[in-house]
């Protein structure tokens, strides 16, 4: 009874607000964004295999078939891909690392003090120290970059997400009363355009204690991405 | 005077430092950090290009330019879950530190509206101290040790690939305070990709 309730209230919010819940972590999140080369389909951050390395990926353009919508789907030299890091929490970026296309190449600059930050942070101008760059792979051509003990990739990608997405509307619609176990990976198959750097920790400052009151002991970084496109 | 150029010079390298590409590592730094200063320095043989360590000449890029925010993303699924229509995009060109003022109260009331029965969840949160952590959409990442959303012990460490996120999402906003309500909403059942990821760089899976 209360479960039937609760999906009452699920369904009759309907499918034009609702439909897109969770569709995928960030997939077509707005409607400003979605089906641009800025939509922002994830964003991970974590320790590299070697401790002493964070490794950030961003995808963006989900859904990608794999064949010709994969092969065809590029990056755009107007969009740039900026990772941010605030080290002393007042959710402020002190720290980007930007990713943008020109030509056949990814071009990696940062980390380095953003020129706006807080307040201006929706604005950006990139960095004026010297790029990094890696060649776009291909399914066939996989390039890797490593310089100054960074890693550099762009290129498409598996998309890393998992979710039962088709149970889920499922649900919202009334017509399951629940998800399925083993449910069914709706994202199985389907390829993103990723952008992934792993840099020495040593490249930060120290992070903040007491941020995650999970393990407010661990000094920790508030880390975000965001795409900017050029005016 | 002089003392003062240096040390605005020592200031230079170090935040450009380790980031500029360079090809023998650490000997030429200083004349790295010149690339894009519009003089003739160092080793260029142009204005910002050649040498060692600029671009050649012929391939001085323009990354010139004024680029303004369209999408942003801290943790996974924030905006989708929590934004409705009307402040999705706004809420996607709003920086983190003014999104708890702007979104926290709508999202306490769309958290409301899809579990109307919320009390705390899992992690102890009510429904207002649960959307202020959410609000400021912003990933916590451990500088040191395991980085994980969770995985049974460490809560909110950061994100790794495999990390099952849209369990804790559902368990965390239908779970209740045990983690054992609403059983049927608080997992899809899809634990894993569906593809092993790589134990190296670049991480994720070669595409289909």
């Amino acid at each position: 009874m209360k479960k039937s309730k609760l999906f009452a209230i699920i369904g009759g919010l309907g499918i034009a607000t609702l439909s897109i819940f969770l569709i995928s972590a960030d997939h077509i999140d707005a409607p400003a964004v979605t089906g641009t080369k800025a939509d922002i389909t994830d964003f991970y951050a974590f320790q590299g295999s070697n401790s002493s390395n964070f490794v950030f990926a961003a995808n963006v353009q989900g859904l990608l078939a794999p064949g010709a919508p994969t092969e065809q789907a590029t990056f755009d030299e107007t969009i740039l891909i900026e990772f941010n890091i605030d080290y002393n929490n007042d959710l402020k970026e002190d720290l980007v690392i930007q990713a943008i296309k020109r030509g056949d190449s990814m071009y990696f600059f940062g980390p380095s003090a953003p020129a706006f930050s807080g307040s201006e942070g929706t604005k950006s101008t990139i960095s004026t120290s010297a790029p990094n760059s890696v060649k776009i792979s291909t399914k066939a051509d996989v390039q890797i970059a490593e310089k100054n003990g960074m890693k550099f990739f762009a290129g498409p990608r598996e998309d890393p997400f998992f979710f039962d997405f088709n149970k889920y509307n499922e649900v919202l619609a009334g017509t399951a009363s629940g998800f399925d176990n083993p449910g069914d990976d709706t994202f199985a198959g389907k390829n993103v355009l990723s952008v992934v750097v792993e840099f020495p920790k040593s490249m930060l400052p120290n992070g903040t204690a007491g941020v995650n009151p999970f393990a407010a002991n661990t000094p920790m970084y508030n880390v975000w991405v965001e795409t900017k496109r050029k005016q | 005077m002089k003392t003062f150029k240096y040390i605005t010079l020592f200031a230079a390298i170090t935040t450009s430092l380790l980031f500029v590409q360079c090809k023998d590592e650490d000997d030429n730094v200083i004349i790295n950090a010149t690339c894009n200063d519009g003089i003739l320095n160092g080793q260029e043989t142009g204005i910002d290009c050649g040498g060692p360590d600029c671009l050649p000449c012929g391939e001085v890029l323009d990354f010139s330019g004024t680029f303004i925010q369209e999408d942003q993303m801290g943790r996974p699924g924030i905006n989708t879950v929590f934004g409705t229509t009307g402040f999705k995009d706004a809420f996607n060109v709003t920086v983190p530190s003014e999104m708890q003022a702007a979104f926290q109260s709508k999202f306490q009331t769309n958290l409301l509206t899809l579990n109307a029965g919320y009390t705390t969840n899992a992690l102890g949160l009510n429904a207002e101290v649960f959307t202020t952590v959410l609000s400021n959409d912003v990933l916590w990442l451990a500088q040191s040790g395991i980085t994980t959303y969770f995985n049974g012990t460490e809560i909110l460490t950061g994100r790794t690939l495999s990390d099952d996120v849209i369990d804790v999402s559902l368990l965390l906003i239908f779970g209740g305070p045990g983690g054992t309500d609403n059983p049927g909403l608080t997992s899809d059942g899809v634990p894993a990709n569906d593809v092993a990821f790589s134990s190296t760089f670049p991480y994720m899976a070669g595409p289909f």
